[in-house]
C-alpha cells in the first residue's frame, strides 16, 4: 500500500465498483444464513434452531464487535501487530475510498464486516450440540476482536504477514485457518459431546445440508469475486476459480467416496462444495484457472483425509471445521505460493514459475496463523469457562439445546399445546424450572 | 405368551434398544408417540403466543416374549430407560392370545423372539 501516489491524484470512487461491491457485501452475509442452514442439516432435530442461531448470534455480536472495534483493530494503520484505534466507534470511515480504493470506505468496512460475521459462525460448528448459549456468545464477541481482527490486520491490514509478502485473495488466513484450528481448540476444550463415540450421532436432515452448502457457494461468489475490492480483473479471475475449483473437489470426492463405500453420498457432496470453496479462497485471484482446477482434485485430498479419521478420534470437533476449513486453507494459501503468476494476477510469481521466496512467504502464514488462532482460542475459552459454564448440562444435553435455550422446536406440531393467557404469566415464572 | 409395551424418553431409546440386546430379546418394534405422564410442562414461545407443551415425545417399545422371559424384558427396558426424573416412563404387561412368524407360519412361544428353552 504505497501512499505516495494517493496524495498527488485523490482516489475516485468508481460508481461500477461500488455497485458490483454492494451486492457482493450482500451475498457474503447471505452466507452466514445458508452456513446456519448447512449446520442446522448435520445436527440431530432437537438442535436445530440452536445450532442455526448460534450462526444468526454471529451476525449481531460480530457485526456490532466489527463495527464498534475490530474494524478499528483490523485496518486502523500500518501497525505490524495490530492496528490502531482510529476507526472505534467508525469515526473517520465515509463516503472517500479508502487509500487507493475506488469504492466507498464504508462499503468496504461493511464487505469486510461480513467476512468477521462467518468466521464467527464457522466455529460454532466445532461445539454445536453441548455449548450453553450465552457462553458461545459471549466467546463470539471476543473472539471477534481477540482472533479475527487481529488475522484479518495480519493478512489485509497491513500487518506483518502483508508485510513480508504473504498472498491471501479473500481470506485464507483470518477465515478459513483462523476458524478451523479455533474450532479444533474449541472441541478440545468445550469437549465431547455425552454421547459421542457411544452412539451414531447423525444428521438429521440432508436436504438442508445440500441447500445450505448452495447457498453458500452462490454466496462465495461475492465473498472471492468481491475479494478484488471492484469489478475488476482479480475479481473477474476470483469469480471463474470459485465456479471451477468446487466443480473439481466434487470430482474428486465422488470418486474417494467410490472407492471408500462404492456409493456417492450427498453430503460428501455438499461437503466437497465447502471444500472446493475454502480451497480457493486464498488464491482465487491469484492463480490460472487451469491450476484452479488442480487445486480442485488434489486439494480435496487431505480434507477427505481429515474427514474420514477425525471421527476416529475422541475429539469431538462436530462439524468438521478443521478439516473443511482449516486444513483446505492451509492446503490453499500453500498451493498459491507454487502456481502464482504474475502473468494472471500482475503482482507475483510463484516457486513454478521461479520465485521460491513466494512460498516460503506462504509457509509462513501457513504455520504462525494455525497456531495463534489455536493458542489464543484455547486461553480465551479457557478463561471464559473460567467465569461461566462452558457446557449444558448432561440433562440439558439429551433434552436438547432448542427447548432449553431457546424455548421453541424447530418441528412442532401444536398437539397438547395450552394457550397461555397473559395474566398466567407470573405463574409461568414460577413454574417454569429455569 | 405376553406383549411388553415400555414407553420411555427418546433419548434413551438407544440405552433400552442395547440393554434388551444385552438381554438377548431381539424381536423388537418401535414408535415415536407423545404423552403426559405428571412431567412438569414445558413452557415456549413462538412470536406473541405463550404455549405450555402438555405432551410430551416418547418412544413405545413393544416386545412380545414368551413367560420366562417377561421379567427379562421388563429389567432391561427399567435399566435403559431409568433416569430417575419424573418422566421417565411406563412399561405395561399384557396378555397375548396368538403371535404368529409371517415368513414361516410358525406360532406362538416358537415365533416370538428369543425362542423359550425346553
Amino acid at each position: 500500500m504505497s501512499a505516495l501516489p494517493a496524495v498527488l491524484t485523490l482516489a475516485q470512487v468508481d460508481t461500477g465498483d461500488t455497485a458490483w461491491m454492494l451486492a457482493a457485501t450482500a451475498l457474503v452475509l447471505m452466507m452466514t444464513i445458508a452456513l446456519g442452514l448447512f449446520y442446522a442439516g448435520l445436527v440431530r432435530a432437537k438442535n436445530t434452531l440452536n445450532t442455526f442461531m448460534m450462526c444468526v448470534a454471529a451476525i449481531g455480536i460480530a457485526g456490532v464487535t466489527w463495527a464498534l472495534l475490530g474494524y478499528s483493530l483490523a485496518f486502523d494503520g500500518e501497525g505490524a501487530l495490530i492496528g490502531g484505534l482510529g476507526h472505534v466507534g467508525l469515526s473517520g470511515v465515509g463516503f472517500e475510498p479508502r487509500g487507493e480504493g475506488t469504492i466507498p470506505h464504508l462499503l468496504f468496512m461493511a464487505f469486510q464486516g461480513t467476512f468477521c460475521i462467518i468466521t464467527v459462525a464457522l466455529i460454532a460448528g466445532a461445539v454445536v450440540e453441548r455449548m450453553r448459549f450465552g457462553a458461545f456468545m459471549v466467546f463470539a464477541a471476543l473472539w471477534s476482536v481477540l482472533v479475527y481482527a487481529v488475522l484479518a490486520h495480519w493478512a489485509f491490514g497491513g500487518g506483518w504477514l502483508a508485510e513480508q509478502g504473504t498472498l491471501d485473495f479473500a481470506g485464507g488466513v483470518p477465515v478459513e485457518m483462523g476458524s478451523g484450528f479455533s474450532a479444533l481448540a474449541a472441541a478440545l476444550v468445550v469437549g465431547a459431546r455425552k454421547d459421542y463415540g457411544r452412539q451414531a450421532l447423525l444428521p438429521h436432515n440432508a436436504v438442508y445440508v445440500l441447500v445450505g452448502a448452495g447457498l453458500l457457494w452462490f454466496g462465495w461468489f461475492g465473498f472471492n469475486g468481491g475479494s478484488g475490492l471492484g469489478a475488476n480483473d482479480a475479481s473477474v479471475l476470483a469469480f471463474v476459480n470459485t465456479l471451477l475449483t468446487p466443480a473439481c473437489a466434487l470430482i474428486t470426492w465422488f470418486v474417494l467416496d467410490l472407492i471408500r463405500g462404492r456409493k456417492v453420498t450427498a453430503i460428501g457432496a455438499a461437503t466437497a462444495i465447502i471444500v472446493g470453496c475454502v480451497l480457493i479462497t486464498p488464491a482465487g485471484g491469484f492463480i490460472s484457472p487451469g491450476w484452479a482446477m488442480v487445486l480442485g482434485f488434489l486439494g480435496a485430498l487431505p480434507c477427505y483425509a481429515m474427514i474420514v479419521w477425525r471421527p476416529r478420534t475422541r475429539v469431538d470437533e462436530t462439524l468438521d471445521v478443521l478439516a473443511a476449513h482449516g486444513v483446505a486453507g492451509f492446503t490453499g494459501i500453500l498451493f498459491l505460493g507454487l502456481v502464482a503468476q504474475i502473468g494472471w494476477n500482475g503482482v507475483a510469481d510463484g516457486l513454478f514459475y521461479g520465485d521460491a521466496g513466494q512460498f516460503w512467504s506462504q509457509a509462513l502464514a501457513a504455520v504462525v496463523t494455525p497456531a495463534y488462532a489455536f493458542i489464543v482460542t484455547f486461553i480465551l475459552l479457557k478463561l471464559v469457562g473460567a467465569v461461566m459454564p462452558l457446557r449444558a448440562s448432561e440433562h440439558d444435553e439429551a433434552v436438547g439445546m432448542d427447548v432449553v435455550y431457546h424455548g421453541e422446536e424447530a418441528y412442532v406440531t401444536g398437539e397438547g399445546a395450552i394457550l397461555v393467557m397473559p395474566e398466567d404469566d407470573r405463574e409461568l415464572l414460577v413454574a417454569d424450572p429455569r | 405368551l405376553k406383549l411388553v409395551i415400555g414407553i420411555v424418553r427418546p433419548e434413551k431409546a438407544n440405552d433400552v434398544l442395547e440393554a434388551l440386546y444385552r438381554a438377548e430379546v431381539r424381536g423388537v418394534s418401535l414408535s415415536r408417540v407423545e404423552g403426559h405422564g405428571g412431567e412438569l410442562e414445558r413452557v415456549e414461545t413462538y412470536r406473541g403466543t405463550t404455549v405450555k407443551m402438555g405432551l410430551s415425545d416418547k418412544v413405545r417399545f413393544e416386545v412380545a416374549v414368551s413367560d420366562e422371559f417377561v421379567q427379562t424384558t421388563v429389567e432391561a427396558l427399567c435399566d435403559g430407560a431409568r433416569t430417575g426424573e419424573v418422566g421417565d416412563g411406563k412399561i405395561f404387561v399384557l396378555p397375548l392370545d396368538q403371535a404368529v412368524r409371517i415368513r414361516t407360519g410358525e406360532s406362538d412361544e416358537a415365533a416370538v423372539t428369543p425362542v423359550a428353552k425346553r
